[in-house]
């Protein structure tokens, strides 16, 4: 059996699950509680949890990481929302030098069972600050994996896992403009491995790789090629570090054209690491150069009309995908 | 005679004030023994360059290691700043094991992975060595917040230096250390200067116990050349922290004899400013109560400074004697997770 419930009640039964499960497991963040979550993602976890285990804080990023990271170092298993991934940059000196780093600092003495989760990138007119996608930042450090997702089951199955059986920091990001999306949740429980990316749609012309909310560009991009005849492979990576490049690997022995669709800036991109992989485990393979879209190489501006300019759209990743297939003038 | 690796048990939390001929042997001899530890493994350093990296040496502040050590239990946790050597040896980490780390051996105690800015003891809950000025300040709450959690009554002593206190996260954790009453003691071990600059150099505020006032933190100032001050300082915190009383912050003034570092010219301070210190040696100040008590003769205690030499010398044989770590090392302890793929090229 399955119900047709929202992203961010997917997150929200996850994370109540294992908090049932296992006393160690709490959650932390600005407006988790008394307010139901800025995102509502938390709605109704205090009432059954009660304060010691679904706790506000104070606008502290850097204190209250601070605070979880070394809970985790001593035994439990917090999870840390941040209202965004924006935010979370306060907090990276305790994430890059102290969670990531205190196993391998210690000889293997002391790990960190944390998962940092929270929305990632744009969401609308929101302005520079608000509007940065950060898996680059994160997937650059060794000592945490990185999962970014796209929809409601992915998001349940990969946050249970990464609450229950990750003991390494665990950065989880999610996407505001997602959280409203229906999907069918299996009422059976489910887990779903860090690691491993999902072929959401299959094809033989091209490889389309993306992940989050630009999930939705590339296969509303598939939807379109479809109609003129090319049939686009789309995977969703779903964890970025550790990176499954064999997925994309053997799809592209398959369409031999691979095109990445991202939010981040380009200069040292996750497609940057996924061309670097690919030109080197496939070369032989490839019949065009790899080709990506990404954010411009600029903060984002407020102007809808420039916010159109800046992200990957369907239009552009047709273009881009019928570039690749030699098919435009 | 008390062998180290020692734990105060809880007899001497009832002594109050009152402290035995077994204490004052007990500070004699830990003292002697971080002292010893610093002073061979400096000549290592500078003489045979059989240890590198950043060193920060503890000579000097003695004291707090013995009075912090006395006045708590072994299941309170430890966490410190760079200059942890002192204190890793207080809460019992094996002088082989320190010195193998500084020579960055596997036999290290965090297998030649840290070096002398990164002493870990998980076994002996001295919870590192960290190198980012201030940082543990905010991971020392957390560790007091899983004792609370847990429903513990053990307490956390979190140590920073003077220069730490101007971060901002000494900030954000009080305000969260005192909004949820955190059994932890923060320990600002105040030696006047933040590398070359001394503390009135860094702020209007040059009394660092003061910054507890304005998040109603209690708070005092101890003399920290006197082990018997610090106990006592320390424990009127701890028993707080363990009656769900919540933080204090302690700002104990000491001095370190040595730079900031191995390789600080020490051009900012006066060689007379020093020595001024070094007349109220922690070391000899025990030793004069001692004495002067006839809880030991120069006899008794010249054979404690023999054996706290030969115990140092026998960890410098032991870390020359043992291996580097192993080639496969490089990618281990990176993840918990042991099928971790990493990207080789």
């Amino acid at each position: 059996m399955a119900r047709l419930i929202a992203y961010r009640e997917a997150l929200r039964e996850a994370m109540s699950e294992e908090m049932r499960r296992d006393e160690r497991v709490f959650l932390m963040g600005e407006e988790v509680a008394e307010y139901n979550g800025a995102y509502k993602v938390s709605q109704g976890m205090l009432a059954e949890f009660g304060q010691k285990r679904v706790i506000d804080t104070p606008i502290s990023e850097l204190g209250f990481t601070a605070v979880a990271v070394g809970a985790a170092q001593n035994g439990l298993r917090p999870i840390v929302e941040f209202m965004t991934w924006n935010f979370a940059v306060l907090a990276m000196d305790q994430i890059l030098n102290t969670a990531s780093k205190m196993l391998a600092m210690s000889g293997g003495q002391i790990n960190c069972p944390i998962v940092l989760r929270g929305p990632n990138g744009s969401a609308g007119q929101l302005g520079a600050q608000h509007s940065t996608a950060f898996e680059s930042y994160y997937a650059n450090i060794p000592g945490i994996k990185v999962v970014s997702t796209s929809n409601g089951y992915d998001a349940k199955g990969l946050l249970k896992q990464a609450i229950r059986y990750e003991n390494d920091p665990i950065i989880f990001m999610e996407s505001e403009v997602s959280y409203g999306d229906k999907m069918e949740i299996p009422d059976e429980e489910y887990y779903i491995p860090i690691g491993k990316a999902d072929i959401k749609k299959v094809g033989r012309d091209v490889t389309i790789v993306s992940w989050n909310k630009m999930m939705k560009v590339a296969l509303d991009a598939a939807a379109e090629l479809e109609k003129e005849n090319i049939s686009a492979e789309v995977i969703d990576l779903r964890t970025i570090r550790p990176l499954d490049w064999m997925t994309i690997l053997e799809s592209v022995k398959k369409t031999n054209r691979l095109v990445i669709i991202e939010e981040q800036w380009p200069f040292a991109s996750i497609s940057s690491e996924i061309s670097y992989r690919i030109q080197k485990e496939g070369f032989d393979y490839l019949d065009a150069p790899i080709r990506r879209l990404t954010a411009a190489d600029a903060p984002l501006h407020y102007a809808p009309n420039l916010i159109s300019l800046a992200l990957p759209d369907v239009a552009r990743t047709v273009k881009l995908v019928k570039e690749v297939m030699y098919q435009n003038k | 005679m008390l062998n180290l690796p020692y734990f105060c048990s809880s007899k001497f939390y009832l002594l109050a004030t009152l402290f035995s001929k077994e204490i004052y042997l007990y500070w004699y001899e830990l003292m002697k023994l971080i002292r010893q530890f610093e002073l061979i493994s400096e000549e290592k350093y500078k003489m045979e360059g059989k240890i590198r990296g950043f060193y920060h040496a503890y000579v000097g502040q003695e004291a707090i290691a013995a009075g912090c050590i006395s006045a708590t239990k072994a299941e309170d946790l430890f966490i410190t700043s760079y200059r942890d050597h002192g204190l890793a040896i207080a809460k019992g980490m094996s002088i082989n094991s320190c010195m193998a780390e500084l020579y960055g051996k596997a036999t290290g105690c965090a297998k030649g992975k840290g070096g002398s800015m990164h002493f870990f003891g998980k076994d002996v809950n001295f919870y590192g060595g960290h190198g980012i000025v201030g940082a543990q300040i905010g991971t020392g709450a957390g560790l007091a917040f899983a004792e609370q959690y847990r429903g513990t009554d053990n307490v956390v002593l979190c140590f920073f230096g003077d220069g730490a206190a101007r971060q901002g996260i000494l900030h954000e954790t009080f305000n969260l250390a005192m909004l949820w009453k955190l059994p932890v003691i923060f320990i600002c071990e105040n030696n006047n200067y933040a590398m070359g600059t001394s503390v009135k150099r860094t702020s209007n505020v040059i009394d660092i116990y003061k910054l507890a006032d304005a998040y109603e933190m209690p708070a005092d100032t101890i003399d920290g050349m006197s082990a018997e001050a610090v106990h006592e300082g320390v424990e009127r915190a701890v028993k707080r922290a363990r009656e769900q009383g919540g933080p204090t912050l302690l700002e104990i003034k000491t001095y370190r004899y040595k730079g900031h570092s191995i390789s600080d010219p020490q051009k900012y301070r006066t060689k007379d400013e020093v020595e001024e210190y070094k007349d109220q040696d922690p070391i000899q100040k025990i030793k004069q109560t001692i004495i002067e008590n006839g809880f030991a003769n120069e006899e008794e205690l010249n054979s404690i400074n023999a054996r706290v030499d030969e115990k140092v010398a026998e960890s410098v044989k032991f870390a020359e004697e043992s291996p580097w770590p192993d080639d496969s090392e490089v990618l281990k302890d990176v993840y918990a997770d042991e099928n971790y793929p990493f990207i080789i090229d």
